[in-house]
């Protein structure tokens, strides 16, 4: 018997076209409606989404499809979400997207679960007498609150930390920055502190902006990738998209530069395998080879950049034999990278946490910027540096400033920046001020400082911020109050010291989606709080994506079970702590929930540094809905609604919105005019040092009419140059005694753009940052370093007394030898099924399924010698004391002397498992002992980013 | 009519899951069951290469041949389907099958999908389309939509393809002008390299005489 059934043909065209999917209202069959079938017995199995789900099956109706945005890293990649009923029933390739084409990795694929949720935390709960009680939303803020009041009273506002998330929308950050300020601290911090601070730094310290100057789809343009620190085969998994067409279509070498033989390292054309925390000896390695053969560009270097010739000093000692014996590449590998980068201009160079998770971070990414300047790779299209953010809304959070040491825009913590947000905030100066402790503190430093103008405990050291002697912190008491407000715990390191601290709290919240391992990782009995919050599918709002854009992202389905959005959470939060009318002065509140749109509108008003200025709720939902009509390589619209301008108006997008500015979709390129999205190197560092001209040299964009480097625009420059009368009447009242970042106007911005000059000045890019520890990038070696002999010639820092509020220890770490017992260097990583600290991803069970065992990877000869065989429990040990209990995964991926761990896992704790300490039903599926545990102390010396990079430890059977 | 395929362009598949995890989503697929999946080869080393593979939807597939019960069965387009109403859950076509795709799912909470389970090419089964019975036992039936598998429309580099094979061949062709070789197809080395690799041995054998 042969069955046979006819079924129509396809009317789709295969995925790689620009095919629209079409058909969605054609769906006239209900999804779930298996489940409604199950019967009675089936249904108590049945977790309550999954019941709304069966309902939603039994009540027909129309399929609607909303346009969101992926939640987990910073490529942006569109969906298509259909929804029915309010539930949500698919999930179909955005293929018109000009980020993903419709492509997403495991994690893209994944987000329908988000609206299934059967592991979420469900209720407001508090831990009392060990156990877990659900209670209402009011209670618990209610107690919160009273509790943080009676803080602020007894030890002060500094002793309430808010820890910020990178998974806020802008509008959510940017409110969360301001909730933090009204409630009188800088003790707010997020991701970003532990990701790409280093970056931002030391980027925007060379020339500007501390953010990727290029994007995802320019490196299509690309003749050359090198890869240092960065794996997005499994970070940024639709970046490879881009990156295997420049490959393809180039003819493109691609060169992973990875201690680790990574997957992307497997697809590129050439790898090169370092020693952990050598990134800077690499990169000079490299340089040596283009100075000594005259392959450095230069008349870029003549016309736009400063100091190289300090580098040239540096750089002449890393010979190639010097670099061999410290980096572990030969001459001969090192001169071929040299030429190839050498001989495919443009080249663009990516970095992620590989090269700025170090104490050294800001020296790494400062070469990096160098070797690009030397190669005379920035501003052009193909080259650039394209700096890969982590989380998918890292760098909007970023922008926004969730940052101990600055307010929304990188205005700085001065009294100057207090009173130009005091204003776009409609508030009074003095009342913000008296929100903050008005004592001044000396600390360990020798200073005496006010907390409204010293940056707060950094995020990588909150834990110090409790443990601390009292005494050497330059705040007036330790802190009391944590509240992780969409943060894994497991992403910061010294895991064992993070216990007691937790335990030491008189106060531990938790707002999140999901219950996190910062609900089970103490032994409190009392004292904690988890807070539903509802994730981005659940409101709605505007995301930026890695390359500067920014989407505007719909809700799929209302907020789960109990939860609710951030703006509300923080609304309420605000009501109970005394200052909801200041927080929404010019903010609609509906129902205790705050209005994006507002808040979109009242960071426009603000942003002036960076350009948030232009991108107005509408234009950014214009953009939303006419997709299809961006390139998908140069992202500018070729027509249509947006015609001329580029997808997302990627900062900065100048002026106010009315006066239409398209976004810079690369920075610094200066073939085309500033008013349509060209621009040069920012004038941020003064017109001359040391007699030293530090303004570009005959290098501007088309229609400057100033033909030459300028200093940053201001009220008064404008008078002197004969342009004050372009000034509206208005705008002139505005601007008086104003500088392009203070007029709120944007009138400065406007008339400079109109007589085509960028507004922050045109400069050269400086290779040496005077204001940092290194001005010159040296190389140093880790704090726990294997190569003890090397430390004489490369130490690290004397200890510092103070910075962000705490003594910070070098020397005093790297002096003790720790190679001996422990003598195999600690490095970890990211797997491509999970993200960050995992709480999310571990719980949904299409990614849990896929990497069920917390690992680690270890070389056969490592192996061998501590008697391991592929798939046997081992014990990672490290110099601090902590001992985490993995799989061993035994491959030559890692070097003989490397061990690598993946960071997502959390849940199991020194060989304990803690499933038992979740809420009911809302542990994680996949639970694993978190890398974390296992890092050791040590701190960026400009931005206390955590070493997560490269420590030492030992293996053993367990 | 359209003969579909699907291919894996091993120059770009980074084994990021994407298929595996869009297969899940579509069709619920639960725990333990999978339809799709990435193989690597050379796992850490020099020549790593993965391929992601599920039913293959052959032309003369061996599952047909040898199912006991006659329960598998290719549309007109290609698409190798099966019943579940038929099928005895014996295993023999796992046993013909070159890639491994047969799935034998215990009892699962839906309760529903304990004979072979395989992929559909995202076509459902012999029930009326877009019925729950068709939904509850294969899956959704995107094809009855106009749509193309999830699997190959969300990959991310755009490695995996599914569609008519003309316009997947199409699709490869260019890559390969664009590359100006193909020399990283999957057995490439197999089908054409013979000659090569034994050219060694041959010369081995010359020295030696």
């Amino acid at each position: 018997m042969k069955l046979t059934r006819i079924h129509e043909t396809p009317q789709a065209a295969v995925g790689d076209a620009k095919g629209e999917s079409s058909g969605i209202d054609r769906r006239t069959f209900l999804r779930y409606s298996g489940l409604a079938a199950g019967g009675t017995a089936l249904a108590t199995a049945l977790s309550p989404t999954m019941v709304r789900k069966a309902e939603a099956a039994t009540a027909a109706g129309k399929v609607e499809v909303k346009r969101t945005v992926c939640s987990h890293c910073s490529v942006g990649c569109g969906i298509y979400a259909e929804v029915n009923n309010g539930v949500w029933i698919g999930q179909e390739p955005a293929f018109d997207h000009p980020f993903n084409n419709g492509a997403h990795c495991a994690k893209g694929a994944s987000v329908r679960e988000f609206g299934m949720g059967e592991r979420r935390l469900k209720y407001p709960m508090k831990l009392v007498g060990g156990k877990w009680q659900r209670v209402s939303w009011d209670e618990a803020i209610n107690e919160i609150g009273d509790k943080m009041l009676q803080v602020r009273e007894s030890s002060g506002p500094d002793s309430v930390y808010w820890l910020g998330s990178a998974k806020h929308s802008n509008e959510q950050a940017y409110l969360f920055r301001k909730f933090a300020a009204l409630w009188g601290s800088n003790n707010v911090d997020h991701q970003a502190r532990i990701c790409h601070s280093t970056t931002v730094a030391g980027v925007a310290n060379t020339w500007g902006y501390g953010a990727m100057t290029n994007s995802f789809n320019d490196i299509h343009n690309s003749k050359a990738v090198i890869l240092i620190g960065s794996n997005p085969a499994e970070a940024h998994p639709v970046a490879m998209q881009h990156i295997l067409q420049a490959k393809e279509r180039n003819n493109a070498a691609i060169i992973v530069v990875d201690p680790r033989f990574s997957r992307t390292a497997a697809r590129g054309t050439e790898y090169v395998r370092i020693r952990p925390g050598t990134d800077v000896a690499f990169i000079h390695g490299l340089l040596w080879h283009i100075f000594e053969n005259g392959w450095e560009d230069k008349q870029f270097i003549q016309q736009r950049v400063y100091g190289l010739d300090d580098i040239r000093k540096e750089v002449k000692q890393w010979t190639p034999d010097e670099v061999e014996n410290v980096v572990g590449v030969t001459g001969a590998q090192m001169e071929r990278v040299a030429r190839t980068l050498a001989e495919n201009r443009p080249g663009t160079i990516v970095w992620c946490m590989g090269g700025t998770q170090h104490t050294t971070g800001n020296n790494n990414t400062r070469a990096y910027c160098i070797l690009q300047l030397a190669l005379g790779n920035m501003g052009v299209s193909g080259g650039g540096a394209n700096i890969f953010r982590g989380h998918d809304n890292v760098q909007g959070a970023t922008d926004m400033c969730v940052l101990s040491h600055s307010l929304p825009g990188y205005y700085g913590l001065s009294e100057g920046a207090w009173k130009h947000w005091s204003r776009v905030w409609d508030l009074d100066y003095e009342w913000v001020k008296a929100r903050f402790d008005q004592g001044s503190y000396t600390g360990m430093g020798e200073k005496a400082v006010s907390p409204m103008n010293t940056p707060g405990f950094p995020v990588s050291r909150w834990i110090d911020g409790v443990l601390e002697d009292k005494a050497n912190l330059a705040q007036k008491d330790n802190l009391k109050v944590m509240v992780f407000w969409g943060h894994a715990p497991n992403s910061q390191t010294r895991g064992t010291e993070m216990k007691t601290a937790m335990e030491k709290l008189d106060t531990l919240v938790v707002i999140d989606p999901y219950p996190t391992v910062t609900a089970v990782m103490h032994d409190r009995t009392d004292g904690v709080y988890l807070l539903p919050a509802s994730s981005q599918f659940e409101t709605y709002g505007s995301v930026t994506a890695s390359n500067r854009s920014l989407q505007w992202r719909s809700k799929v389905i209302e907020p789960m079970f109990e939860s609710l959005p951030d703006q509300t959470i923080m609304y309420k939060f605000a009501k109970k702590l005394g200052y909801a009318d200041e927080l929404c002065k010019n903010i609609q509140v509906n129902n205790d929930e705050p209005l994006i749109e507002d808040i979109t509108r009242e960071y426009n008003s603000g942003m002036w540094t960076i350009g948030y200025t232009g991108q107005s709720p509408e234009r950014l939902k214009a953009h939303q809905q006419n997709w299809g009509t961006f390139n998908n390589t140069t992202l500018l619209a070729e027509g249509g609604p947006a015609n001329g301008e580029y997808y997302g108006l990627p900062w900065p997008c100048w002026g106010n919105a009315e006066m239409g500015h398209p976004g810079t979709p690369l920075l610094y390129d200066t073939s085309k005019p500033v008013a349509r999205g060209g621009l040069n190197f920012r004038a941020r560092f003064g017109v001359e040092r040391d007699g030293v001209n530090l303004l570009a040299e005959g290098s501007f964009p088309p229609g400057n009419e100033l033909k030459d480097g300028h200093p940053e625009f201001t009220a008064d420059m404008l008078k002197k140059l004969g342009w004050w009368d372009d000034l509206t009447d208005a705008e002139k009242q505005a601007a008086e005694g104003r500088n392009w970042k203070t007029d709120l106007s944007g009138g400065i911005q406007r008339v400079a753009i109109k007589h085509g000059c960028a507004p922050f000045g045109n400069a050269k890019a400086r290779t040496v940052v005077w204001t940092f520890p290194d001005p010159v990038p040296l190389h140093r070696e880790p704090l726990y370093t294997p190569r003890r002999d090397l430390v004489a010639k490369y130490p690290t820092y004397d200890d510092v007394k103070q910075h962000y509020r705490l003594p910070v220890l070098y020397k005093s770490i790297q002096e003790k030898d720790f190679s001996k017992e422990y003598p195999l260097i600690l490095t970890s990583g990211r797997l491509v099924e999970y993200q960050g600290g995992g709480d999310e991803t571990r719980s949904n069970p299409w990614l849990a399924e896929l990497q069920q065992e917390m690992f680690a990877e270890i070389h056969p000869v490592d192996a061998n010698n501590a008697g391991l065989r592929d798939g046997s429990t081992m014990w990672v040990e490290s110099p601090e004391g902590a001992r985490i209990e993995v799989k061993a995964l035994i491959t030559r991926r890692v070097a003989p002397g490397v061990v690598f761990l993946p960071f997502h896992f959390g849940g199991k704790f020194q060989g304990k498992d803690l499933r038992s300490k979740y809420p009911e039903g809302a542990a994680p599926f996949v639970l694993g002992e978190a890398a974390n545990t296992a890092m050791t102390y040590g701190y960026d010396s400009v931005t206390q980013m955590q070493e997560s990079k490269v420590s030492l430890c030992r293996i053993k059977a367990a | 009519m359209a003969r579909m395929k699907f291919l894996c362009d091993t120059d770009r598949c980074i084994e990021c899951e994407a298929c595996t995890v869009a297969c899940k989503n579509e069709h619920e697929v639960p725990w333990g069951i999978n339809r799709r999946r990435v193989v690597t080869i050379n796992d850490g080393q020099e020549g790593e290469r993965s391929v992601s593979v599920a039913c293959m939807h052959c032309s003369d597939a061996p599952c047909i041949a040898v199912c006991p019960v006659d329960c598998i069965y290719q549309a007109a387009d290609g698409i190798v389907l099966h019943d579940k109403d038929i099928c005895i859950g014996c295993g023999y076509c796992f046993f013909a099958c070159p890639f491994g795709a047969p799935q034998f799912p215990s009892e699962s909470s839906f309760g529903s999908r304990g004979k072979m389970d395989k992929c559909t090419f995202c076509a459902g089964g012999p029930e009326e389309n877009h019925s729950n019975e068709e939904h509850k036992k294969y899956g959704t039936n995107r094809i009855a939509e106009g749509k193309l598998p999830l699997c190959a429309e969300m990959c991310s580099t755009k490695a995996l393809l599914a569609g008519d094979a003309n316009q997947v061949a199409d699709i490869y062709r260019q890559r390969v002008v664009w590359r100006g070789s193909n020399t990283g197809a999957w057995g490439w080395d197999l089908a054409y390299g013979r000659a090569q690799r034994e050219r060694p041995q041959a010369d081995a054998a010359e020295t030696r005489k």
